[in-house]
C-alpha cells in the first residue's frame, strides 16, 4: 500500500513526513480526520456556536419543555433544530456543551495515563529488575479488574466532579500504557543503536529520552488514539449511571440518560441525539486510530 | 594521566563470563520440592587473555557460538565480565569512578555488525555523528556543520548526505555512517564485530580498505571479530583462534596461515574456500560445536580432532609458545 512512496519524496524527509503522506492514503481515514476536526471544533467553539447557554438557568424556559424537533420557543426568538429536553434545553446547545465536556475529559485523562504509564513502562522496560517485575504485577492486577469496576469505586470514593472523572479515567487506563511502553522498550532497548549511544558515552537520562523514547512512540500513539474513545465511552457509561459529572454540566453521557425515561413515549430525541453525537466522535476517532495503526506498524514500514 | 607507556593499549586478564543468573529464592524452594531443574550457567569465556598494542590490528576468528562476540563487548565495555580485568592503557578502568571511566571509554568505540539496527531511525546524520561531540565539548556549536562534513568525508561520504534519515541509505553507506560516528569522540581503539559480514561482497571490500585506509591516518587499533578468514587476513596482524570460549591459537597473520598448529586451526584453514581451481575435498570438521552449557572436559576440540590422544580427554592444554609470538594449545606440541 503506502510503503513504496520514498521514491517520490524529496530528500531528508523525516519518519514524520513519510508518515503523514501514508495516512493521507486512505480517504475513509481522512473523512473520519475532517470528522473529528469538526467535532473538535464544534466542542471547542461551543459557547459561540450554540444558540443557547444550556447551564444558564435564566436562559431555559420550563414551558419549552420536552418540544418535538424543529418547535420554535415560546417566545418566538429561536427554534429548537434538535428538540428540548424535560428542563426546556435546546437539545443541539446542550448537545455542543457536552461534547465539549466529553472530549476534554476523554483526551485530558488520556494524556495523563500516557505520560504516567510512559514513565513508569520506559523505565521497567530499559532498567528491568525488581521495580520491572514489582510493576509488571501491579498492572496484572490492574487489569485483572474491568476499568469500569475501578472507575466506578474510585468515584463512589471521590464523589462527582471533573477532576475526580479524569483521576478515576487514569487510574483504570494508565496500566495499558505502562505495559504499552514497556514492551517496546525492551525491544528498543536492547538494538544496537542504544549501545553505540552508550559508548559514545552519552548519559542515561539522553539515551532515554532522546533515543529510545521517539521510537518507543508509535505504538503508544496507536494505544493512545483508541483508547481516547475508549476513554469517552467510560466517560458516557459513568455519566449514564449517574456517577460522572453533575447534572448541572451534563454531558453526553448524562443527557442521553436524562431522556431515557422518555423513550417509550415517543420523545426519542431527548436520548437519540446525544447518542448519534457520542457515536460520531468514537467512530470518527477510531477511524483515524485504525489508519494510525497500519501506518505505524513496523511490519509494514519498512522496505 | 597515569597511564602506562609499556602497557599495551588494551589488556583482558583471565576474563570469564557466565550466563545465566544464580537460582532465587523462589526457584531455590522449587528445586528442593523437585518441580524446578535448576538452569545451567553457560560458560561463554573461560579464562581468556588477549593483550592489543596500540597500531596492533588483532583478528579475532571463532564459529559462531564460540565467544567471540562476547569477548568483543567486554572489551568495549558493554558487557561486564564475570571474572577477570580489563586494562585501558595499564589502568584498570572499569574500577575508576564514573566520570573518568566515561573520559577513558570514549578512546574505545565499537563498530556494529547490522548497518540497519546500529542507526537511529529517528535522527539525522547530522545528529548522529555530531551529538556525541557536542555533549562532550569537542565541538563548538558553530563548529558543527563543518565538523560533520569533514567526518563524512573522511569516512567516504558526500557531506551533503547529512541532513538526510539513515533509511534513505543502503547497508555500506549505513556502515560508513556507523564508522563516522565512532569516529566523531576521536577513539583510539575500535572493536568491530562482524562490522562487514552483513554487507555483499563488493561492498565488503570497500569498506575493508576504508578500515586500513582509517588505521594509516588516524593511527587507530582495531579489534577486528570475523568467522571469515580472509577479512581476517586482508586487514590483520595478528590472529586469535578462539574455540568455544578459550582462546586456541594466536599468531601473526603470515606464520598463522602458513603453519597452522593447532588441529582446529588446520581444519579452519582447510575449510576455507579459495578461488584456485584445483580438485579439493572438503574434509568437515566431525560432528558440531558441542554445547557450552555442557563442554568436553580436557581439550575443548578433542571429540571433533582427528589427532585426541588420551591427555586431550582429562587435561585442558594451555597457551603455549611454541615459536616466536606464537602460542597454541594443544597437548601434541608437548611432544
Amino acid at each position: 500500500m503506502s510503503a513504496p512512496a520514498d521514491d517520490r519524496l524529496p530528500l531528508g524527509v523525516g519518519p514524520f513526513a513519510r508518515l503523514v503522506a501514508a495516512f493521507a492514503d486512505s480517504r475513509l481515514a481522512l473523512a473520519g480526520l475532517a470528522l473529528l476536526l469538526t467535532i473538535a471544533l464544534a466542542a471547542a467553539f461551543a459557547p459561540w456556536l450554540a444558540p443557547q447557554n444550556p447551564y444558564d438557568l435564566m436562559q431555559l424556559d420550563i414551558l419549552d419543555s420536552r418540544l418535538a424537533p424543529g418547535s420554535p420557543s415560546g417566545d418566538g426568538r429561536l427554534t429548537y433544530h434538535l428538540g428540548t429536553d424535560a428542563q426546556g434545553r435546546d437539545m443541539l446547545s446542550a448537545i455542543l456543551y457536552g461534547l465539549r465536556i466529553s472530549v476534554v475529559v476523554g483526551v485530558s485523562a488520556t494524556v495523563l495515563a500516557l505520560l504516567l504509564g510512559m514513565a513508569l513502562g520506559l523505565v521497567a522496560g530499559y532498567f528491568g529488575g525488581r521495580f520491572d517485575t514489582l510493576l509488571m504485577r501491579i498492572v496484572d492486577i490492574q487489569l485483572a479488574f474491568p476499568s469500569i469496576l475501578t472507575a466506578m469505586i474510585l468515584l463512589a470514593l471521590f464523589g462527582q466532579g471533573i477532576d475526580k472523572i479524569v483521576i478515576a479515567l487514569v487510574a483504570s487506563q494508565w496500566a495499558y500504557y505502562a505495559r504499552t511502553t514497556r514492551s517496546t522498550a525492551m525491544v528498543e532497548g536492547r538494538k544496537e543503536y542504544i549501545e553505540a549511544a552508550r559508548l559514545l558515552g552519552l548519559s542515561t537520562a539522553r539515551i532515554v529520552f532522546r533515543h529510545l523514547l521517539p521510537n518507543c512512540l508509535p505504538p503508544l500513539i496507536v494505544v493512545a488514539a483508541l483508547q481516547v474513545a475508549a476513554a469517552i465511552a467510560l466517560e458516557a457509561t459513568l455519566s449514564f449511571l449517574g456517577l460522572g459529572l453533575p447534572v448541572t454540566e451534563p454531558s453526553l453521557g448524562l443527557l442521553i440518560a436524562n431522556g431515557f425515561q422518555y423513550l417509550y413515549s415517543g420523545r426519542y430525541w431527548i436520548s437519540v441525539f446525544p447518542g448519534v453525537a457520542l457515536l460520531l466522535t468514537i467512530l470518527a476517532i477510531n477511524l483515524v486510530a485504525d489508519q494510525l495503526r497500519d501506518v505505524l506498524n513496523p511490519r509494514l514500514q519498512k522496505q | 594521566m597515569t597511564s602506562d607507556k609499556a602497557a599495551p593499549l588494551l589488556e583482558l586478564r583471565a576474563v570469564s563470563k557466565q550466563f545465566g543468573e544464580q537460582p532465587g529464592r523462589i526457584e531455590r524452594v522449587a528445586e528442593s520440592l523437585g518441580w524446578h531443574t535448576p538452569a545451567r550457567p553457560v560458560q561463554a569465556l573461560d579464562a581468556v587473555n588477549l593483550a592489543i598494542a596500540a597500531g596492533e590490528v588483532v583478528g579475532l576468528v571463532g564459529e559462531s557460538g564460540c565467544g567471540k562476540s562476547t569477548l568483543g563487548r567486554i572489551a568495549v565495555g558493554l558487557a561486564a565480565a564475570s571474572a577477570g580485568e580489563r586494562r585501558w592503557r595499564g589502568i584498570a578502568i572499569d574500577r575508576l569512578p564514573p566520570a573518568e571511566r566515561r573520559h577513558h571509554q570514549l578512546g574505545i568505540q565499537m563498530i556494529f555488525q547490522d548497518p540497519y539496527a546500529s542507526l537511529n531511525p529517528r535522527m539525522r546524520v547530522r545528529e548522529l555523528i555530531a551529538e556525541a561531540p557536542r555533549v562532550h565539548g569537542l565541538v563548538g556549536r558553530g563548529a558543527e556543520a563543518d565538523f560533520v562534513a569533514a567526518r563524512l568525508q573522511q569516512v567516504g561520504l558526500d557531506p551533503a548526505l547529512a541532513e538526510r534519515f539513515p533509511h534513505q541509505f543502503s547497508g555500506g553507506q549505513r556502515a560508513r555512517i556507523g564508522i563516522a560516528r565512532a569516529l566523531a569522540v576521536n577513539p583510539a581503539f575500535l572493536v568491530c564485530d562482524e562490522a562487514v559480514a552483513a554487507l555483499d561482497v563488493s561492498i565488503q571490500a570497500q569498506v575493508l580498505n576504508l578500515f586500513s585506509h582509517l588505521r594509516e591516518q588516524l593511527g587507530l587499533t582495531y579489534l577486528f571479530i570475523s568467522h571469515d578468514l580472509g577479512v581476517v587476513r586482508h586487514l590483520s596482524d595478528r590472529v586469535v583462534i578462539m574455540y568455544l570460549g578459550r582462546v586456541v591459537e594466536s599468531a601473526p597473520v603470515d606464520e598463522l596461515f602458513a603453519h597452522p598448529n593447532h588441529p582446529y586451526t588446520q581444519a579452519l584453514l582447510a575449510e576455507a574456500p579459495t578461488l584456485k581451481v584445483e580438485r579439493k575435498r572438503f574434509l568437515a570438521i566431525r560432528g558440531e560445536l558441542p554445547s557450552p552449557l555442557d563442554p568436553p572436559r580436557g581439550c575443548h576440540f578433542h571429540p571433533r580432532c582427528p589427532h585426541a590422544i588420551a591427555r586431550c580427554r582429562v587435561e585442558m592444554p594451555l597457551l603455549r609458545e611454541i615459536a616466536p609470538h606464537h602460542q597454541s594449545a594443544c597437548h601434541l606440541n608437548a611432544g
